[in-house]
């Protein structure tokens, strides 16, 4: 079950990802909120071609782990839902499906940003 | 003609004083941050999967990606994360890490501005849009799907 390729192919894919990132913020000096959009929407593309399911067979959590992975589940949500659920399905869908994400990151920063305070003064980002 | 010639001198001098980010350096820095992300979340994965036999492959994996998000929250608040996402560049950010880094950093920034107007309001200033972008990319799937 514990295979090693798994991870090298995690790696891989997850870092090649990563890459293809950097040189979009060398080249076009893109902000942090503008690349997250934008790998979302990749990943919310490939789901609805139905690329990102054999996808993520192939690259494990090189395909989950990226915001890419988070857009697929939003719309993989939406899609599963509108078909079973109808009308309503469409709008509960997406949050349905990636609820546990967005709780916990909206629910851990609330409780961590009442506990620690800013040590240093950062640019960027 | 004279105003031209000024124009691309200055430009050139720009240039030469611009710090130039060496492309290579920080294109394989990205790459192995990360990779290693990823590989860290694999191995949440199978350790869920090991010890919760009965949820089935997406509960894993949500299971998996909120570890994750947690685990970045805390990096974030002892100062951690600021450091990792200097030397990693888009390496820090394409992750799922990264989207829970964007709504915890400002929350603990702007924290002296209250609890309501500082950390609850400023939580969203990056993670704002990509909710956005989600909910209403997730939606016209979701007619998508409905329809065909």
């Amino acid at each position: 079950m514990f295979s090693i390729w798994d991870y090298v192919i995690s790696f891989l894919v997850g870092g090649f990802i990563c890459f293809l990132a950097q040189i979009l913020v060398i080249r076009t000096k893109i902000t942090t909120a503008r690349i997250l959009v934008l790998f979302l929407i990749i990943g919310m593309i490939l789901e609805v071609f139905n690329i990102y399911a054999p996808f993520k067979e192939f690259a494990k959590a090189g395909a989950s782990v990226p915001i890419i992975g988070f857009g697929a589940n939003l719309a993989r949500g939406a899609i599963m839902a509108a078909k079973e659920d109808g009308i309503i399905g469409i709008f509960t869908g997406g949050l349905t499906a990636s609820a546990g994400g967005i709780a916990m990151a909206i629910f851990a920063s609330f409780i961590f940003a009442l506990i620690f305070s800013s040590k240093t003064k950062r640019g960027g980002h | 003609m004279d105003k031209n010639r000024r124009n691309i001198n200055y430009n050139l001098y720009v240039e030469s004083k611009v710090p130039k980010t060496r492309a290579w350096p920080s294109l394989i820095k990205a790459f192995i941050l990360g990779g290693t992300i990823c590989a860290i979340g694999q191995g949440f994965f199978d350790m869920y999967t090991y010890f919760f036999p009965n949820l089935s492959e997406s509960e894993v994996t949500t299971c998996m990606l909120m570890t994750i998000i947690f685990i970045t929250c805390l990096l974030t608040g002892i100062g951690v994360y600021d450091v990792i996402g200097a030397w990693g560049g888009a390496g820090s950010v394409i992750p799922i890490t990264g989207f829970s880094n964007s709504i915890s950093s400002p929350a603990i920034e702007f924290k002296k501005e209250g609890i309501i107007y500082g950390i609850c309001v400023k939580m969203f200033t990056i993670a704002g849009p990509v909710i956005v972008c989600g909910v209403v990319g997730s939606i016209i799937c979701g007619f998508i799907g409905y329809f065909l």
